[in-house]
C-alpha cells in the first residue's frame, strides 16, 4: 500500500513540475476584458431601460447630440444645426462620412426613424414627441424638426445621458414596433457587436469598427472623439464578486465596472489595480412613498418620514467608506445646473420631534408602513433596515418585507393596498444622469396613474414641469427647477437621500478611461 | 434486459409529465414578474403591461400551459424571454461546461475515494483508517463555496498554477481545458470523495470479514489480488450505488461550484433564469436535469449486473 502512496506522491509532483506557468488570459494588450455590473440580456437599448443595455448601446450605437462634461450639450452624429427664430424648426445636419458596420451611409431617414422609435417608449421622448409636428427629410443628411409650440428641451433629450438614451439605427431596424425587441444589431458606433460570439450569460464580444469616423474633439462624456484603442472587447459576466475581483488581481481580466464597497480594501492592497472614479457625479438614493395608500396617502405623514430620515445613516449602512459617498441637499445632483438646497432643510439631517410632531398632527393611528427590503443588491441591501430604524424612531410603525430585487420591481407595479400585496415604501438607487432635471427626474412625475410607480398626483407639480420644458431661457429654466424640488418636498413624492460613488477598478496598464454617466470604452488603451 | 430498459424509458414519460406540471406551476405561484424585470429601472406600469402582453403573460394559466405544453410535445422548450434566443441553444451552449466539470469530478471522485476507502478497511483502526475518516468529516463538513475559495487563494493567486475563473472548450486545447477544471472538480469531489470512500469503506470491511476471504487467504492468494478481485467486486454493488446517488447530488452541486468558480455551465444558466424569472429557460433546464437524473437512476441499475452476476432483469 506504501508502494501506491508514493507512487501517486510521485505523480502529483511530475505533475506540478511539468506544469507550464499559467498564461494570463488577458495579455494580449489587443484585447480587453472586462467584468460588467451585470449580464448583458437585452441588445435593444430602447425596449428596456435596464443599465447594461444602455451601456451596450453606447458601444454600437452613436447619437446625435451628446452631453460633455460640462453638462452642455455637443453635437455628436451632427455636423451643424439650426434653430429658427420662432425656435419651432430644428434643422439638422449628419457628418458626412458616417457609415453603419455593413458599409451603407447613415441618412436623415435612418436618424428620423430612429428618433420616433425612442419617442414612443422613453419619458423625455414621449414629452418630447407631444411637441413634435413632423421630421421631414431634405436629403441625405439634413433633416427638419417641426414643433408645434416652442419646447426648451429638444437638444437636452437628444442628448440624454441615461436611459433611454436616443441611440440612432438603421431606418430598417428603428421601423421595428417599440414594443418588440430588435433582431438586427447594425449600429454604426465605435465598436461592433459580434452576434456570433454572444453567449448570453457568459460573454458579449465588440470589435472595432473600423469605418467609424470620430469627431476630432477630445472625448468629453459622451461628446467629443470617440476613438477605439483595442481591436477587441469582451464583457465577461462573472456573477460572483468575490471571483471577479479574484481574476481582476490574478491579471485575468482588466477592468470591472462595479467592485462592491466592501470588498475595496482588498482591492487597494495591491499595486497593480487602480481604482478609478469615472463617473464623478455619482447616484442617488431614492426612498419612494406610494401616494395611493395609508398612512403615505396623507402629505403631514409624507412630511414626517422625510423627517425622520437623514441621508447620513443611508450612506454610512451601504457605503461606508465617505471617500464614496456624500450628503446633498440638491433633488438634481449637487454641482450641476439645477442644484438648489431649496425645500431641503430636514433632508440631510433627521428631526425626529418633528416627525412625532406632524404624525400627531396627521393622526397617525399606528397603519404599519409595508417597507419592501431588497436584499440581493449590494448597493441597496441595508438601506431598508435602516429606513425601518429611523421610521421607528420618528413614530412609524414598520413592516419591513424582504425579498429578492426581481420580487420588488414586481411588486412595486401593484396599485393594491399593502395586505392584498401593495406596498407602502421602498428604496432604489439612480444613476446620476438620470436625475438631472425635473423632467427625466422619474420620480417628479406626478400624473397620478401614469406616473412613476407610488403614483403622485400634483396638479401643481406637473405645471411646473410643463413650464419647465417650455421654457427655453436657461437662467428662467433654472428657477422654475427650483420651484419644481420645493413643491416636490413639499408634497413629499419622494426623498433623495444622498449620493454615492462607484469607482471601476481596473489593472494600472489600462488607461485614458473617458469620464461620464456610464462606462464608455473609446479612448481606452492597454500595454505596458 | 432490453425488455426492461424499454419498459423504464416508457416510465419517464409520466415522471417527465408530473415535472413539468409542477415546474410550470410553482413557478407562476413564485412572486416576481419577468416583464418588470425585463423593463428595467426607469419603466413605469404602462411598459410593463405592453410587455406582458408581448410575453403573453396576460393570458390565463391554463392557456400558457397548453401552449407551452404543445410546443414541448413537439421538441420546442420556447424562447428565453430576455436572450431572444431558443432555450434549446441555450442548454447546448451550456451543457458541455456543465457535462465536462461533471465527468472529471467523477472520475477524480471514483479514482481518490475508492482507493482510499479500500485502504482505511484493509488497515481498519490503524492511523490510516484514522486520517481517512478524519478527512471524510471535514470533507462533509466544508461548504464548496468556502473550500473553493481557500484553493483559488492558494493554487491560483498565491502560487499562480491555475487561473481563478473560466472555462475553455477542448477545441482551445487539452491543457487550457483542463487547467480551468482542476480547482471546481477538485473542490466538488471532495464531498463526494467523503461520501464514496465511507461506504466503500464500510461494504469492503463487511466482505473482509466474508468466510470465503479468509478461504482464500487461506489458499495463499496475495493480499492485492484478495482485496482487488474477491473483496472490491463483492463490495461493489453499495459502493456503484453511492457513486450513483452522487452524480444525482451533483446536479444540484453544480450550481454553486459553476458560480464561484465562473464556468458558463447549466447551474449557472439555472440561476441567472430564476433571479430573472425567465420561465422557459428554468422550465427547460430542470426538464433536461430531470431526464438526466432519471437516466442516471437507469443505467446504475444496469451496471449492477456487470457486478453481480445474481441479478437479473
Amino acid at each position: 500500500m506504501m508502494s501506491l502512496g508514493h507512487r501517486l506522491l510521485g505523480f502529483v509532483a511530475a505533475a506540478a513540475l511539468i506544469t507550464p506557468v499559467i498564461e494570463h488570459a488577458s495579455a494580449d494588450d489587443s484585447v480587453l476584458k472586462v467584468v460588467m455590473h451585470s449580464d448583458l440580456k437585452i441588445v435593444d437599448p430602447i425596449w428596456t431601460t435596464a443599465y447594461i443595455s444602455r451601456n451596450y448601446g453606447y458601444m454600437v450605437y452613436d447619437t446625435l447630440f451628446a452631453m460633455d462634461e460640462e453638462l452642455n450639450v455637443q453635437p455628436q452624429m451632427v455636423e451643424s444645426y439650426e434653430i429658427s427664430d420662432d425656435s419651432l424648426k430644428y434643422t439638422f445636419t449628419l457628418r458626412d462620412g458616417l457609415t453603419w458596420h455593413d458599409g451603407a451611409p447613415v441618412t436623415s431617414e435612418d436618424a428620423i426613424a430612429s428618433i420616433s422609435r425612442w419617442g414612443e417608449k422613453d419619458s423625455m421622448g414621449q414629452l418630447m414627441m407631444t411637441f413634435v409636428d413632423d421630421m421631414t427629410a431634405v436629403d441625405e443628411r439634413t433633416f427638419e424638426l417641426n414643433l408645434k409650440e416652442p419646447y426648451g428641451l429638444v437638444l437636452l433629450s437628444l442628448a440624454k445621458p441615461s436611459s433611454n438614451v436616443p441611440f440612432i439605427m438603421p431606418k430598417r431596424v428603428a421601423e421595428t414596433p417599440s414594443s418588440e425587441q430588435i433582431s438586427d444589431y447594425t449600429g454604426s458606433g465605435p465598436f461592433v457587436f459580434e452576434q456570433d460570439e454572444w453567449a448570453p450569460g457568459d460573454k458579449a464580444v465588440f470589435s472595432k469598427f473600423e469605418g467609424y469616423v470620430p469627431r476630432d474633439e477630445p472625448p468629453s462624456w459622451a461628446s467629443g472623439g470617440k476613438v477605439a484603442k483595442v481591436d477587441r472587447i469582451e464583457w465577461v459576466w462573472i456573477p460572483d464578486h468575490q471571483t471577479a475581483i479574484n481574476a481582476l488581481l490574478n491579471g485575468e481580466i482588466d477592468l470591472m465596472e462595479a467592485p462592491p464597497h466592501d470588498l475595496i480594501p482588498v482591492i487597494e492592497a495591491d499595486e497593480s489595480i487602480v481604482l478609478n472614479d469615472t463617473n464623478p457625479l455619482g447616484n442617488q438614493y431614492m426612498f419612494r412613498f406610494n401616494h395611493l395608500h395609508p398612512p403615505f396617502d396623507n402629505q403631514t405623514v409624507r412630511q414626517a418620514a422625510l423627517a425622520a430620515l437623514n441621508q447620513e445613516d443611508f450612506l454610512k449602512g451601504v457605503v461606508g467608506n465617505p471617500d464614496y459617498y456624500k450628503t446633498c441637499e440638491a433633488m438634481f445632483i449637487c454641482d450641476t445646473p439645477f442644484a438648489t438646497g431649496a425645500g431641503a432643510e430636514h433632508l440631510v439631517e433627521s428631526d425626529l420631534e418633528l416627525s412625532k410632531k406632524l404624525l400627531e398632527e396627521a393622526g397617525y393611528d399606528g397603519t404599519p408602513v409595508t417597507l419592501m427590503h431588497s436584499t440581493d443588491l449590494q448597493v441597496l441591501t441595508n438601506l431598508a433596515p435602516v429606513a425601518k430604524q429611523l421610521l421607528e424612531r420618528g413614530g412609524f410603525t414598520v413592516d419591513m418585507q424582504s425579498m429578492d430585487w426581481q420580487t420588488l420591481v414586481s411588486r412595486r407595479a401593484k396599485k393594491e393596498a399593502p395586505a392584498e400585496g401593495g406596498w407602502n415604501a421602498f428604496m432604489t438607487s439612480w444613476v446620476a444622469g438620470d436625475v438631472l432635471n425635473p423632467i427625466s427626474t422619474a420620480g417628479l412625475i406626478a400624473s397620478c396613474d401614469t406616473a412613476f410607480f407610488g403614483w403622485p398626483c400634483d396638479e401643481e407639480l406637473e405645471s411646473l414641469r410643463d413650464q419647465f420644458a417650455r421654457e427655453t431661457d436657461a437662467d428662467k429654466q433654472r428657477e422654475i427647477a427650483f420651484k419644481v424640488q420645493e413643491r416636490a418636498l413639499e408634497i413629499g413624492t419622494h426623498g433623495y437621500m444622498g449620493q454615492w460613488y462607484q469607482p471601476m477598478a481596473h489593472r494600472n496598464n489600462v488607461s485614458g478611461i473617458v469620464h461620464g454617466p456610464a462606462p464608455f470604452f473609446w479612448n481606452i488603451e492597454k500595454g505596458g | 434486459m432490453l425488455a426492461v430498459i424499454g419498459k423504464r424509458l416508457i416510465a419517464t414519460i409520466p415522471v417527465m409529465v408530473m415535472v413539468a406540471v409542477v415546474v410550470f406551476m410553482m413557478l407562476r405561484l413564485t412572486p416576481g414578474d419577468p416583464a418588470a424585470v425585463i423593463a428595467g429601472p426607469n419603466a413605469n406600469s404602462a411598459q410593463i403591461e405592453e410587455i406582458r402582453e408581448q410575453l403573453d403573460l396576460n393570458r390565463p394559466l391554463w392557456e400558457q400551459f397548453a401552449i407551452w405544453a404543445g410546443n414541448l410535445f413537439r421538441g420546442d422548450l420556447g424562447e428565453s424571454f430576455f436572450f431572444k434566443a431558443e432555450v434549446t441553444d441555450l442548454i447546448g451552449q451550456r451543457i458541455g461546461p456543465t457535462l465536462a466539470l461533471a465527468t472529471t469530478t467523477i472520475i477524480l471522485t471514483v479514482l481518490l475515494a475508492v482507493p482510499m476507502g479500500i485502504i482505511a478497511a484493509y488497515r481498519r483502526g490503524t492511523w490510516v483508517d484514522r486520517l481517512v475518516m478524519g478527512f471524510s468529516v471535514l470533507g462533509f463538513s466544508v461548504p464548496v463555496f468556502v473550500l473553493g475559495y481557500l484553493l483559488i487563494y492558494i493554487f491560483a493567486i498565491q502560487l499562480g498554477l491555475v487561473p481563478v475563473q473560466g472555462y475553455a472548450p477542448l477545441a482551445d486545447g487539452f491543457w487550457p481545458f483542463l487547467q480551468r477544471l482542476i480547482l471546481p472538480s477538485l473542490t466538488l469531489s471532495v464531498i463526494y470523495v467523503a461520501f464514496i470512500a465511507r461506504i466503500t469503506r464500510a461494504s469492503v470491511m463487511e466482505i473482509l470479514e466474508e468466510d470465503y476471504i479468509r478461504t482464500a487467504r487461506a489458499k495463499g492468494q496475495t493480499e492485492r489480488r484478495i482485496l482487488f478481485f474477491h473483496a472490491l467486486r463483492n463490495a461493489a454493488v453499495p459502493i456503484v450505488t453511492a457513486i450513483g446517488i452522487g452524480i444525482g447530488l451533483l446536479i444540484g452541486s453544480v450550481v454553486v461550484t459553476e458560480s464561484v468558480f465562473n464556468i458558463p455551465g447549466l447551474g449557472r444558466l439555472t440561476v441567472d433564469a430564476v433571479l430573472g424569472r425567465d420561465y422557459p429557460t428554468i422550465q427547460g433546464v430542470i426538464l433536461v436535469f430531470s431526464f438526466a437524473y432519471v437516466m442516471i437512476n437507469l443505467l446504475i441499475d444496469i451496471a449492477y449486473t456487470l457486478f453481480d452476476p445474481r441479478i437479473r432483469y
